[in-house]
């Protein structure tokens, strides 16, 4: 499949960061079109924010190259800053400043057009209007995500980066989040996205995944299942406990995990994990059902995977 | 690439000025140092200073001048460096600062002494900071009254009289009654600015480090120039109030004299103030966290306290410090400052002092815009 680059919005290859002598971001290609919602994931420190920062010009590549919005990574950085909305892991706007002084200091920096009328439209939007003199600092975790959100849109960027959004925040917010961040998407936004929810990468129009460093896989969800090519049972029963640690170690069983009142039993090798588990099933006492593998133990499948190859 | 941009250094400007309104502590404290200060010094520390420059007027070359020079010579306190040849020369070296004393011996000074007539040794002593002057002034008398005692022998002993051969007169210039506090408190100026100006622009970027802030203005197009300027302009207003303060504790409280102009001092103040707002920036793009900008701060403070002549008279410090001292702004502010209020000095006199001031300004800018990273590297 050959894509026009025009269509590109991110379009980078071989980006690779170092801190040290640890390679962070290990020789990372990634693609991602206009108007598409895409996920990033991967355990902590597999260098998701590291790979966020460089895409926005915060840190610069030892190598690689590409482009964002079709400006070059390595040396357009301050357009590309001017045309990205960056919303940090970290919330990072100023506490000490009211969230109506906040959004009027964003507008001013970016020198949005009619700024009070811009200011005063994003405060309505958020559902803010009436408490725009508050504090940021006196905010709770979901109202802070939303002053960060409605900060990093105001000067209409072409590409949102949101590094974590939804962490901390209840679940209502959380798909009050994403509706907005589907509407957006429909508007013909970009939004990349990182998130250790597994119903938020279900979310996704695609998904890539990173562990130490390197880009494991991408693609729609589907794709990514089907690639990872995992056989799951699910077994019901009693004792289940005793039956996840006689099972754990086995040849050709590579992940068992309780999932409430049923366990899964993972493998790559759908012939050696049925060899394996036979006994157990022919035993009874148990009910065993082949599943289709779900995206989380594809990527615990692949974490453990890499921890052998990088870590 | 667009270069400074008015609108986001402006946009700067406004949240530095909000934050800082709203941190009513700090601001609190910005205003009551040099309150707490003026209390605090209104007493002066004294010492010791020696080998002071002096300017010798001898209008005679007489054996009894002769051996007053070298006695002055020898006495630990004067340092002959100058003879002027004419009395405008010599004040206008005691209003540069170039001296500290003229020592000017009268026409006719040895005839007259043999006559017995008591002639006039006059000390003129640049008085403005008066724990300078006084112990050699009180040594010069000593002198004058033992020197002779030698030359004047056998029959000539009785030239010594009970009141000394001589008469010794000294003329304090600047401050004639030697107030410590018209030393003090114009000095205290250039030492709260130091403490505030730096300290609290050392935490201004630290703080945005530490609270996460700065890497979204980072991620912003906010250039360094424009971060910068923005944050050191409210803090300019800050200094200017503290100036305010202490001028009019000066005028009012302490009685000190202003024979200078004030829009001049006002004038080179700004200098001042930015060249210390502008060290205050670089310590913070070097800071780590808070603590660390707070100790830099006090790192600079000290010096600029005990080596500006704050504290010490400047020449009575070994040649090392005074070398340190010569790099420092507060040395050369302390100067003007006490130049223009006890002196009356005008542009052209302060201007030796200005642009020691307008380097270092420049340098400690450039180093901080420098040091200040456009991304998290
Ligand atoms: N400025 C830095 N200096 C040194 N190490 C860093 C720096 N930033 C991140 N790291 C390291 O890089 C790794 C990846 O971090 P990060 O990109 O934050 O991962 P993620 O966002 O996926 O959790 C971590 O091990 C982290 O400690
Ligand atoms: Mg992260």
């Amino acid at each position: 499949m050959s894509l026009l680059s025009s269509d590109l919005v991110i379009d980078v290859t071989g980006v690779t960061k170092r801190f040290g002598r640890k390679t962070v971001v290990n020789d990372v290609a990634l693609q991602v079109r206009r108007g598409e919602i895409y996920g990033f994931l991967g355990p902590n420190g597999s260098g998701k924010t590291t790979f966020i920062r460089m895409l926005c010009g915060l840190l610069t590549p030892d190598a690689g190259s590409g482009t964002c919005l079709g400006h070059d990574v390595l040396t357009q950085q301050a357009v590309i800053k001017r045309e990205v909305g960056y919303m940090t892991q970290k919330f990072s706007f100023y506490e000490d400043l009211s969230i109506r002084e906040n959004l009027d200091f964003i507008a001013r920096i970016y020198a949005v057009p009619d700024r009070a009328a811009a200011v005063q439209r994003s405060l309505e939007q958020l559902g803010l209007a009436n408490r725009s003199r508050q504090l940021a600092g006196e905010l709770s975790g979901g109202w802070k995500q939303r002053l960060a959100l409605a900060a990093c849109l105001i000067h209409s960027p072409k590409l949102l980066l949101l590094d974590e959004p939804t962490a901390g925040v209840d679940p209502k917010a959380r798909r009050d989040f994403w509706d907005q961040i589907h509407r957006l998407a429909a508007d013909g936004l970009t939004v990349l996205i990182t998130t250790h929810y597994m119903d938020e990468a279900e979310r996704c129009h695609r998904l890539a995944y990173l562990a130490y460093g390197n880009l494991l896989t991408h693609g729609t969800v589907d794709e990514v299942v089907a690639r990872a090519g995992l056989t799951t049972w699910e077994v019901t029963g009693d004792n289940l406990p005793v039956l996840a640690a006689s099972l754990r170690g086995r040849p050709g069983v590579e992940q068992v995990v309780p999932f409430g009142n049923t366990l899964h039993v993972t493998g790559r090798d759908a012939a050696r994990l049925e060899a394996a588990v036979a006994p157990w099933r022919a035993a009874g006492g148990h009910r065993w059902t082949r599943i289709p593998a779900g995206l989380e133990d594809v990527f615990i499948s692949l974490m453990e995977t890499a921890k052998d190859n990088f870590a | 690439m667009p270069r400074f941009s008015l609108h986001r250094f402006w946009a700067v400007v406004l949240k530095e000025f909000i934050q800082m309104m709203r941190d009513r502590v700090t601001f609190g404290i910005m205003v009551g140092i040099p309150l707490m200060q003026l209390l605090l010094f209104g007493f002066a520390i004294n010492s010791d200073p020696k080998h002071l420059p002096t300017a010798l007027r001898a209008a005679d070359q007489g054996p009894f001048a002769r051996s007053f020079v070298a006695a002055l010579r020898q006495s630990d306190y004067f340092a002959l460096v100058r003879e002027p040849a004419t009395d405008a020369e010599a004040q206008r070296l005691l209003q540069l600062g170039e001296v500290q004393f003229v020592v000017n011996i009268p026409e006719d000074f040895s005839r007259r002494l043999l006559r017995g007539e008591r002639p006039t040794v006059l000390i003129e002593a640049d008085a403005s900071d008066p724990a300078a002057t006084g112990p050699a002034v009180a040594a010069a008398r000593t002198l004058a009254a033992t020197v002779f005692d030698r030359d004047l022998r056998g029959p000539l002993a009785r030239l010594r009289g009970q009141d000394g051969p001589v008469v010794f007169a000294v003329h304090a210039q600047y401050n004639p009654e030697n107030i410590t506090q018209y030393n003090i408190v114009p000095g205290l100026m250039g030492v709260v600015l130091t403490m505030t100006m730096v300290m609290i622009t050392a935490l201004a970027i630290t703080r945005e480090r530490e609270r996460g802030t700065m890497e979204n203005l980072l991620a912003t197009p906010v250039r360094p120039i424009e971060v910068m300027l923005g944050k050191i302009l409210p803090y300019i207003a800050v200094g200017y109030i503290q100036v305010t303060l202490i001028l009019l504790a000066a005028r009012f409280v302490f009685q000190v004299p202003m024979l200078g102009s004030v829009p001049l001092l006002y004038a080179v103040a700004l200098l001042f103030i930015a060249a210390n707002l502008a060290v205050g920036i670089t310590f913070s793009t070097l800071a780590k966290n808070q603590l660390q900008a707070v100790q830099m701060a006090f790192f600079f403070f000290l010096p600029s306290i005990l080596l500006s002549g704050f504290m010490f008279p400047f020449r009575g410090m070994p040649e090392w410090a005074q070398w340190l001292g010569s790099v420092l702004p507060n040395t050369h502010f302390l100067r003007i400052v006490r130049g223009i209020l006890l002196k009356g000095n005008g542009p052209l006199e302060i201007a030796p002092e200005i642009w020691p001031l307008l380097l270092f300004l420049i340098v400690a800018m450039a180093i901080g815009v420098k040091r200040y990273r456009q991304t998290l590297d």
